[in-house]
This record gives structure tokens, sequence and C-alpha cells, in this order.
């Protein structure tokens, strides 16, 4: 069997499809991940006892297990204790769920590279609590961390597929489904390599560029 | 299953990285470019669709590829790909001046390579390879897409089987758990044992890392 041509050009606009939700996925959990990240890494510095144990554990355990496993455990369990959403908004969950974790970690090392002075500068300037973190914490930590947040988002990416093992027919999803309806596994397959390829690529060149500009927060 | 896998894919992650890694810094454009569309193709293209196409388009070329073969493999090339870059960037930042030192002791380019760069890049190399070693063997939960009873298949059998879902996944979460703990513990040791100079108060440089490499 060989490359058919005609059979690439007719699942083309399927496997677009896919791929809009796969960028639909992508965006919204990147969004739910930032959020609780930095949620978690500020109460984490905030060490209010219980609570950054319990936090701790939490972004250990989400790093410590497989992305999978987790969406079969949000897809399959969940119900049993009434939590019924369908496949699409639990993909989405999950994936910003599990990113909210390592999102947690690199806010982390951008507040913690922060010399101490600033802390004590706006003390004496006897800023706020609230506007030290807004405006003298959050904007100074968050240059430093872009380029690394923009690599998240490139694996976020690249990860999305893997839940198309709990239904959700985005990219991965589609293709498999054309390949089980065709029995022609190659193009469909081989077309989306390629698609992530084509985003996944040129966005890291992107990333490199701003390691440059910002310097790296490693 | 999960375990084998996990070895199996740890060993193939070190040979591609450090084949990849190695030629990455080749002074030869036909050694370097490889490496780099290598690396830059396994990583922009995302493993769980690179054992998907291992395990269904080969066949279809007439190569029969067994399913664990595919995990194994997809594993350790894009792991490896990540890992190369470890090892391509540690080696290339070592300080100029230790190159410069081997060339003005007339050290040969493999002596140079095997004796000095190397020796020094290992601890620094060993914390970034340890988070791609816990991610390796989160990633072979994969595995169990393309058939390999690993054991992410043994908690869906559960399911199936005896609708036991909660138990089932609930025990693999905390399986993997454990399994990454260890190979973080791991990591540290062996951090501690290739370690330069932490601990060489009194001990020269050298023989710490003599004595690490004796072990």
């Amino acid at each position: 069997m060989t490359w058919d041509w005609d059979f690439t050009v007719e699942i083309l606009p399927d496997l677009l499809r896919g791929f809009r939700l796969t960028l639909l996925i992508t965006f919204s959990a990147f969004g739910i991940s930032l959020l609780l990240g930095l949620v978690v890494a500020i109460f984490r510095f905030l060490k209010i006892p219980v609570v950054v144990q319990f936090l701790n554990f939490y972004v250990s355990f989400i790093r410590g297990t497989p992305l999978l496993v987790q969406a079969y455990f949000a897809f399959f369990v969940l119900p049993y204790y009434g939590v019924v959403i369908d496949a699409v908004p639990t993909a989405i969950l999950v994936l910003g769920v599990n990113y909210s974790a390592y999102m947690a970690e690199v806010f982390r090392s951008g507040i913690e590279q922060l010399p101490k002075g600033q802390w004590e500068a706006a003390r004496a300037l006897s800023i706020g609590t609230r506007r030290t973190w807004t405006r003298i914490v959050i904007p100074q930590a968050v240059f430093p961390i872009i380029p690394v947040i923009g690599n998240y988002l490139i694996q976020m990416f690249k990860d999305s597929a893997i839940l198309s093992a709990i239904t959700v027919l985005e990219l991965l999803g589609t293709s498999l489904q054309i390949g089980s309806r065709t029995f022609r596994y190659l193009e469909p397959i081989t077309l989306t390599g390629l698609l992530f390829l084509a985003v996944s690529f040129p966005s890291s060149l992107l990333v490199r560029r701003l390691e440059k500009k910002y310097g790296s927060a490693h | 299953m999960t375990i084998q896998v996990t070895v199996l894919g740890i060993a193939l992650t070190v040979i591609v990285a450090f084949v990849a890694g190695l030629s990455g810094l080749s002074k030869y454009w036909f050694i370097r470019w490889p490496s780099y569309v290598f690396v830059e193709f396994f990583r922009g293209s995302g493993l769980i669709v690179q054992m998907f196409w291992l395990f269904f388009a080969l066949p279809i070329f007439g190569i029969e590829v067994p399913p664990l073969l595919a995990g194994v493999l997809a594993l350790g090339l894009n792991m490896g790909a990540y890992a190369a870059e470890i090892v391509r960037g540690t080696i290339a930042s070592r300080p100029k001046g230790q190159t410069e030192a081997s060339i003005a002791l007339g050290l040969s380019p493999t002596q140079r390579f095997w004796r000095i760069l190397i020796p020094q890049s290992i601890p620094a190399m060993l914390p970034p390879f340890g988070n791609v070693m816990v991610d390796l063997l989160k990633n072979t939960s994969l595995v169990s897409l393309v058939t390999v009873t690993d054991l992410t298949w043994g908690a869906q059998t559960i399911r199936t089987n005896t609708g036991q879902t909660v138990e089932a996944f609930l025990a693999i979460l905390v399986l993997y758990y454990l399994l990454s703990l260890l190979l973080g513990w791991l990591t540290n040791y062996l951090e501690r044992a290739f370690a330069l100079d932490r601990k060489a108060h009194g001990v020269s440089r050298k023989r710490t890392l003599l004595g690490a490499m004796a072990k």
C-alpha cells in the first residue's frame, strides 16, 4: 500500500476540524493552568501551615502521575460521585489542572529569584501587601518566566493528543477514527504528526527568541 | 510490564541522547544536521502520535512492529530527543578554558571528550536527566493505548471486567506516584555520588570524581 493523495485531500477537512478542537482544548486549558498555577504558587509562598503541605503534595502528586491516568480517573471515576461532565470539558479540566502544577513551580521560581531587597524596599516604602504583589512582585516575576511558560504551552498542545484516549475527537482522535473507519491509518496519522510539527516547531523557534530576549529563568 | 518498559525506555533514551547529543556537537555539518533534524522532529510532533504512527503506519509498509517494540521505540526516540538537547547543552556550556587547557596539555580530541568534558558534564546532566526519566515513567502509560499490557492497561481491564473503577484507578495513581518518587530519590542519590565538589572538603576535586567513577 502506498500513499493515496485523493484520500489525503478527502480527510483533510475532518482533520482540520479536529485540529480546531485541539487548539480550543490547548488554549482553554492553558488559561486554567495559568490561573490555578498562580493561585497555588502564591498560597505556597504565604506558607500557611496545613495549606502549604497540602499544596506541596498536590504539586508533587500531579507531577508524579501520568496525564493519561489522571484523564481516565476524571473520566471514569468522577461520574461515580455524581459529577458528570462531557468529554471535552473533562479534557480541558484535566489538562489545565495537570499543567497548573507545573505552572505553580514556574511561578515559584519566578517569585523566588526576585531579590529580597525588593520586598524590603516595598515595606520600607510602606506599600501594602496587595500592592506589593500586584505592582512589584508579579510584574517583575513574569518576564523571565515567559519563555518557560511558552515551552509549557507547546507541550500542552502536544499532550492534548493524549486526551483522545477519553473519546475526545481532537486531531489525533479524529485521525484514529478515520483509520478505524477506512482501515487506512498511514495518511491520517502522518498528517496528524505533520500538523503538530507545523505548529510546534515554529513556536519553539519563537520561544527560543524570547529566551534570548528575556534571558532564561534557569 | 510498566517497569520493563521503563527500563528498556531509559536504556534506549540514554543511547539515543548521547549519540544524537554528541553528534549535535560535531564540527561537520553532515553529522550535525541529521542530529538537529532528528531532535526537532521528535520533539515537535508529540510522543503519542509517534507511537500510533509506529504501531499503525509501519505495518502498511510491510514492517510488522510488535506493540512492545513500537512503544519502547517511540518512548526512547522521543525522550532521547529531549535528553539529547540536555547532553548537547551541558557539554557545550562547559567553560572554554577546559577545552583550551586540554589542548594545551596535548590531549587528543578523543581524550579531551571522554576524559575531560564528559566526566565534568555528567553531574550537570543528572538533574535534568532525572526529570526526563520521571517523564518517561509517566509516558509509559501511553503504551497501553497501543495494546501493551502495562499498569494502565491492567486498570482498564479491571474496570471492564469487575467494574471496580474507583479502586483500580486510585491504586495505579498511587503506584505511579510511588514509582516516580523512587526515581526521584535515585536521581538524588546519583547526583550525590557524582557531585564534583559539594562534599569535597579536604578531598581534592579530582579524587572525588575518580572515586565516583570507580563505584
